[in-house]
């Protein structure tokens, strides 16, 4: 087994997280956004599992679970969200959406 | 027969209610006999009444009628009172009888304008006002009287509504009275404040003992009163309403000018006389105000050329000398010199308004002219009228009350010769105005040829007034006459007699001469000016006679110093400026509101970024702090 | 019990219109009217029958009675009590209710079921508000009226409803909530001092000491009086609303809202705050006369019909300000007076300027005149109302008016004779009224019916009353002298311990506890 060290996971799941922070960002398309999203919980998702290991501790996995059952839940929100989006605006564009601008 | 008293009032009241309620339904002859029987009935029971106070006068020579309680609140306790004394009698009397004819005139002359039923509604309700004005036995219900009457002629003066010329008028007069109202109102304020009463009489009675002679109080109640007399009877400074008042129909200018309104200041102070003897200062300002506005009326009526404002001016000028009669004590003599005009007023008034109905409602006298020969009845009975408001001497009712006048006006107490001087101008002027009238209307050739009958309804209160011109005089003589002053002496039991300084009866005579001879001076000064020559063409545009012409300028100085600025002022102001102040804190919200809205894109990334951002503020707060 | 039953009668048919109002659009208005008649006769039987003879707390007599607990937790009770005063008040209610339904009659036509709730809604806060005496209560009624006027002006206004409803919300929002601390302050301030708290007025009228924190106390109530009043700088939000609310919400505002104003004044600061309101006075007195000027100056400048009587009333209610003020029975008689006659007067002009707007469409008073012609009665019953609104003797207001002036004049001469100015101004503004739109030419275009059945006999009906008022106002005075003799008594027992040097000293807890206790007055 590959000994990896804590630094090392923490700074690919720094590094993963801002990778899909900066989609969230600079991603127009809805789907896109959502798979940036993903990316950003399983980044966080790493950071518990290395630390768990780091530490000995069943925790960072059983959080890692929770983490998952919480994206899946998000998915199906944000899918339909996407749906509803497409059916009104005939496009995924997050930015067509802006009815609450003040 | 006394107990009837209510009913004086109540009967053109009563008319009022029944024409202004169902007017529309009914047919002309209904209102016409409603109209003019509720005055008619109401001028007998004042008969009836009157002779009975004769005969068999009450104790003190007062009879007061309490009908009910008015206003109850702790001392102030105002209530609907009649009270009926010699003087109260003689203006009931002139105020129904001589609106009786001048209502039994308006069936025939108004026979032909829509608003029949309302014209002879306001007509009751005019008369039902006066009424109450000189029969109220407290000064609050005396108001009352005194804004109705007001209101009636504010409704009669633009009765012919759709000229909004009329309307400007009607709301002038009453406006103009209203400034005077209130003023009188501020003098009840403070004899209320004093006396804790309104009752005419207990005022009187309490006011020489409580209040001393020529106290600030005394001066001030009696200015205010006088303030509203002013206003009332068209007396300087508030004169500018009456001569645009001939904007309404003839009957109701002869109602106006003879029997109601106008004579309401001279009663008031007639009523109220113990405060003003209180006052001397006010006193003598009634007499000036009297003088100075007989003679600059008079000169106004000389330059008109409206017929009806000639006798608008006139009017002011004779209520002129009834104000300098009042202010020299004279009482008695401005309620005869009151009752004489009603007599002859009305009749150049319902005169004139048979001249205009027959010439196409032509006012103008300068388009008259020869009317002598066509219209002879009418010719005849202007002259009488003219003859007496011009004082004709011996034979006119008008030579023996303003005779009096005049000689009080030089030998009463606490009087002044130059009253006498302004008085004996303004009969000379009179004399003048009233010819030039008479001369340019009737003499001369034809301009305008008349047309139509004249009904009998309108011929029958010309006849009475006109015979009444000549006769009324012979109640009261002058002192040199003879023991023969029935109407003084009856006065004499409510009104104190005037007190001569001079008991000369041959500088009597003297002076009855003197004005006798200026009287026919001033209309053989009239023949050569107006008839034989046409001075008016010649001047009409020029100087004095312009200035004249336009009733001294007041006008003029009003519309300038009051009616614009308040004009301005209100159009400057109409969106009332405190409202800025609110709109102002609105704005500043909205200011901000718009600033902030900004934020709000409704793109979601936006707001991501903002949670980032805020996010890595605080992250970067809490590990460096 | 009458006093809960003519709350209940009204918030009951308020629903109940509602309900019907989804079937048909006529049975409000008949449910509406059927409850403001039962009503408007209860309360005319408690005039004829009613006696002032039962005592409650610091007196006053009273006519009615009602007590029991709300919410006993923080000493809210319900209590009601009617003295002559809220008498008289809740019979102009109930009558310019009346008037307000008939004159909706036919020109509210959607949504009838909500507009006559919110209508009985809005006059079952103000019966409230005239009859609580329970503070909380008071602030509770308070609120009541001031919602369902705001749908009623927001919904079924006129072009600018909304921008209305709104300052009208926010300006009478504001003074109640100054209020509501106000009424805060007492209750602890007197539960302080006493340990009896309670929310209960006669209980604090009673015992309430002149604090240092009295004038503060005061101005929490005052400024919620004189928005509502309303007194010249807080006026703005009455001719908005007033112009642009349904001729039903007009007469109602005009006739009944600002009067709440009005009956605050009486009931809570001069008997609560004897010596603030004394120091406030002056300053009262020239915002009456700024009130009475102001006011007409603006209402001569208008040319929208409503607009220019709304300004009017703010004139108006200047009279109420300084009989107010004045201290002396007279004046205050004379105010209260004022109440009445204003009430029922300007109700009338804005019923009338309702009804020409339903004809005309318009306000406009360039695009009227000459209307006599083809409308004379109308043209009668406005000339009424329009004497009336000037001040002719034989009128109510004439004799509000005059006996606010005779009374004040012994206090505060200078300032009574620049307030009888007004009467002046009034005319002015008054006789504009009937020339701009009655007198004068007509225009070809403008074509209209007149006063049918319905109009004539709301005009009437009122054109009597105010007559009635002018010539025979013992009636109406008898009814309030006994509450207006209880108020001077309360100033001078006051001005008395004032001379002595003391300030009015507390109680023992159990004497006032004694004092609410309901008495018959033996006989």
């Amino acid at each position: 087994m590959i000994n990896i060290s804590l630094e090392t996971g923490l700074l690919l799941a720094g590094i993963l997280f801002f990778m899909g922070f900066l989609g969230v960002m600079v991603r127009r398309n809805v789907i896109f956004m959502l798979m940036s999203v993903e990316v950003m919980l399983n980044a966080a998702g790493i950071a518990f599992v290395m630390a768990g290991s780091h530490w000995h501790q069943p925790d960072g996995q059983v959080m890692f679970i929770f983490i998952l059952t919480m994206a899946a839940a998000e998915v199906s929100v944000g899918l339909a969200i996407l749906l509803q989006l497409h059916k009104h605006y005939k496009s995924l564009d997050a930015d067509a959406a802006n009815k609450m601008k003040g | 027969m006394m107990d009837w008293l209510w009913t004086i009032p109540a009967l053109p009241f009563a008319g009022f209610l029944i024409l202004a309620l169902f007017g529309k339904q009914l047919s002309r002859k209904v209102v016409a006999w409603t109209g003019s029987l509720s005055t008619g009935l109401s001028a007998l029971i004042t008969i009836i009444v009157g002779i009975s106070f004769l005969t068999n006068p009450p104790g003190g020579h007062v009879f007061k009628q309490i009908l009910w309680s008015w206003i109850e609140v702790g001392s102030f306790s105002p209530e609907i009172t009649l009270y009926l004394d010699s003087l109260s009698l003689v203006f009931m009397f002139v105020i129904t009888f001589v609106g009786f004819l001048i209502h039994l005139y308006s069936t025939g002359f108004m026979v032909e304008e829509e608003g029949y039923a309302r014209f002879f509604s306001y007509m009751n309700l005019f008369v039902g006002s006066m009424l109450l004005l000189v029969m109220a036995g407290n000064l609050v219900f005396l108001y009352l009287g005194w804004e109705a009457v007001g209101l009636c002629s504010y409704l009669l003066i633009g009765f012919w509504y759709k000229n909004p010329d009329n309307g400007y008028a009607a709301r002038k007069a009453f406006i103009v009275t209203r400034i005077g109202d209130t003023l009188m109102a501020i003098g009840l304020f403070l004899l209320f404040d004093q006396f804790g009463t309104l009752q005419i009489q207990e005022i009187l009675t309490r006011f020489p003992a409580e209040v001393a002679e020529g106290s600030p109080f005394a001066v001030a109640t009696a200015i205010m009163l006088l303030g509203g007399a002013v206003g009332k009877s068209a007396q300087l400074p508030l004169q500018v309403w009456l001569p645009d008042a001939m904007a309404g129909p003839s009957p109701v200018s002869a109602l106006i000018h003879a029997a109601t309104m106008v004579t309401a200041g001279v009663y008031l102070i007639a009523r109220t006389f113990v405060i003003f003897q209180m006052a001397p200062v006010a006193q003598t300002i009634v007499a000036i105000v009297g003088a100075v506005t007989l003679l600059l009326a008079g000169f106004s009526a000389l330059t008109q050329r409206d017929i009806k404002r000639v006798l608008a001016y006139s009017t002011i000028s004779q209520i002129g000398y009834m104000f300098l009669a009042l202010g020299v004590g004279a009482w008695s003599a401005a309620v005869f010199h009151f009752m004489t005009h009603a007599f002859f007023k009305a009749l150049l008034f319902l005169g004139a308004g048979v001249v205009i109905m027959h010439l196409h409602h032509e006012h103008n006298m300068f388009k008259m002219g020869g009317l002598r020969k066509s219209m002879p009845f009418t010719f005849w009975v202007f002259l009488i009228g003219s003859a007496s408001l011009a004082a004709l001497p011996l034979i006119t009712a008008g030579f023996y009350s303003k005779d009096i006048i005049l000689w009080y006006a030089w030998a009463a107490e606490g009087s002044h010769e130059l009253f006498w001087l302004a008085g004996i101008l303004g009969s000379l002027l009179t004399a003048v105005y009233t010819s030039r009238m008479v001369f340019i209307t009737f003499f001369g050739e034809i301009k305008t040829e008349p047309h139509g009958k004249t009904a009998l309804s309108i011929k029958i209160p010309l006849i009475v007034l006109a015979v009444l011109s000549l006769i009324g005089g012979f109640i009261n003589f002058p002192g040199n006459f003879g023991d023969m002053q029935w109407l003084s002496g009856f006065l004499a039991n409510n009104l104190p007699e005037a007190h001569a300084a001079v008991h000369d009866k041959g500088i009597e005579t003297l002076f009855q001469v003197i004005s006798a001879v200026l009287v026919l001076l001033g209309i053989y000064l009239a023949y050569l000016l107006y008839l034989k020559r046409n001075v008016d063409e010649q001047f009409s545009k020029k100087g004095i006679y312009h200035y004249w012409f336009s009733g001294w300028g007041f006008d003029y100085v009003y519309e300038v110093l009051v009616i614009k600025p308040v004009v301005w002022l209100s159009k400057i102001d109409e969106h009332d400026f405190i409202e800025y102040f609110y709109t102002g804190i609105a704005r500043f919200h909205m200011f901000w509101h718009v600033l902030f809205s900004k934020l709000q894109t409704g793109k979601i990334r936006w707001y991501a970024m903002g949670i980032a951002t805020g996010a890595i503020v605080a992250i970067i707060v809490l590990v460096f702090s | 019990m009458v006093l809960v039953w003519l709350i209940v009668i009204l918030m009951g048919a308020g629903l109940l219109a509602w309900m019907a109002g989804r079937y048909n659009a006529m049975w409000p208005r008949f449910i509406a009217l059927v409850a403001l008649l039962v009503g408007f006769f209860m309360s005319i039987g408690l005039w004829i029958t009613g006696t002032p003879t039962i005592e409650a707390g610091n007196g006053g007599e009273w006519i009615q009675h009602f007590q029991s607990d709300w919410i006993p937790r923080f000493g809210i009770q319900f209590h009601l009590a009617m003295d002559g005063l809220s008498l008289m008040l809740v019979i102009l209610t109930m009558f310019l209710g009346l008037i307000a339904v008939l004159a909706s009659w036919k020109e509210i036509t959607h949504r009838t079921g909500f507009f006559h709730f919110n209508l009985l809604w809005v006059l079952a806060g103000i019966t409230g508000v005239f009859l609580a005496m329970d503070l909380f209560l008071f602030y509770f009624f308070w609120e009541v009226m001031l919602i369902p006027m705001y749908f009623l002006i927001g919904i079924w206004g006129h072009e600018k409803r909304i921008d209305a409803s709104y300052k009208f919300f926010i300006f009478t929002q504001a003074g109640g909530l100054l209020m509501f601390i106000s009424i805060l302050a007492l209750y602890f301030i007197h539960g302080d001092a006493t340990g009896n708290y309670t929310y209960n007025y006669l209980v604090i009228a009673e015992n309430f000491p002149g604090t240092r924190a009295a004038p503060w106390i005061m101005a929490g109530f005052l400024i919620a009086f004189l928005i509502k009043l309303p007194a010249v700088p807080v006026h703005s939000w009455l001719p908005a609303a007033h112009t642009q609310a349904p001729t039903a919400g007009s007469v109602i505002l005009a006739g009944l809202l600002l009067k709440t104003g009005a009956y605050g004044l009486f009931r809570f600061i001069i008997p609560l705050f004897p010596e603030a309101s004394e120091a406030f006075a002056p300053a009262a007195m020239i915002l009456g006369i700024i009130g009475i000027m102001y006011g007409a100056k603006l209402a001569y400048a208008q040319t929208d019909l409503k607009r220019l009587v709304a300004y009017t009333s703010i004139s108006h209610m200047g009279f109420i300000l300084i009989g107010i003020y004045s201290f002396n029975s007279l004046a205050f008689q004379g105010a209260f007076m004022q109440v009445i006659a204003h009430g029922i007067s300007t109700g009338a002009l804005f019923m009338i300027a309702g009804a020409i707007q339903d004809r005309l469409h318009t306000r406009d008073l360039n695009k009227m005149g000459g209307l006599w012609s083809i409308a004379p009665r109308m043209g009668g019953v406005t000339l009424v109302f329009v004497l009336a609104s000037l001040g002719l003797p034989g009128m109510g207001n004439f004799v509000a008016e005059f006996m606010t002036l005779v009374g004040a004049f012994q206090v505060y001469p200078v300032y009574t004779i620049i307030a009888a100015m007004g009467l002046i101004v009034y005319a002015i503004y008054a006789l504009y009224i009937m020339q701009k739109v009655f007198f004068g030419r007509k225009p070809e275009a403008v074509k209209m019916k007149d006063f049918s059945v319905r109009e004539m006999i709301m005009g009437l009906s009122m054109a009597a009353i105010i007559i009635w008022l002018g010539f025979f106002p013992n009636n109406v005075l008898r009814t309030s002298q006994p509450t207006i003799d209880k108020m001077q008594e309360n100033i001078r027992e006051y001005r008395q311990t004032k001379e002595l040097g003391g300030i009015k000293a507390f109680k023992p807890d159990h004497e006032s506890e004694a004092g609410i206790q309901l008495t018959k007055k033996s006989e």
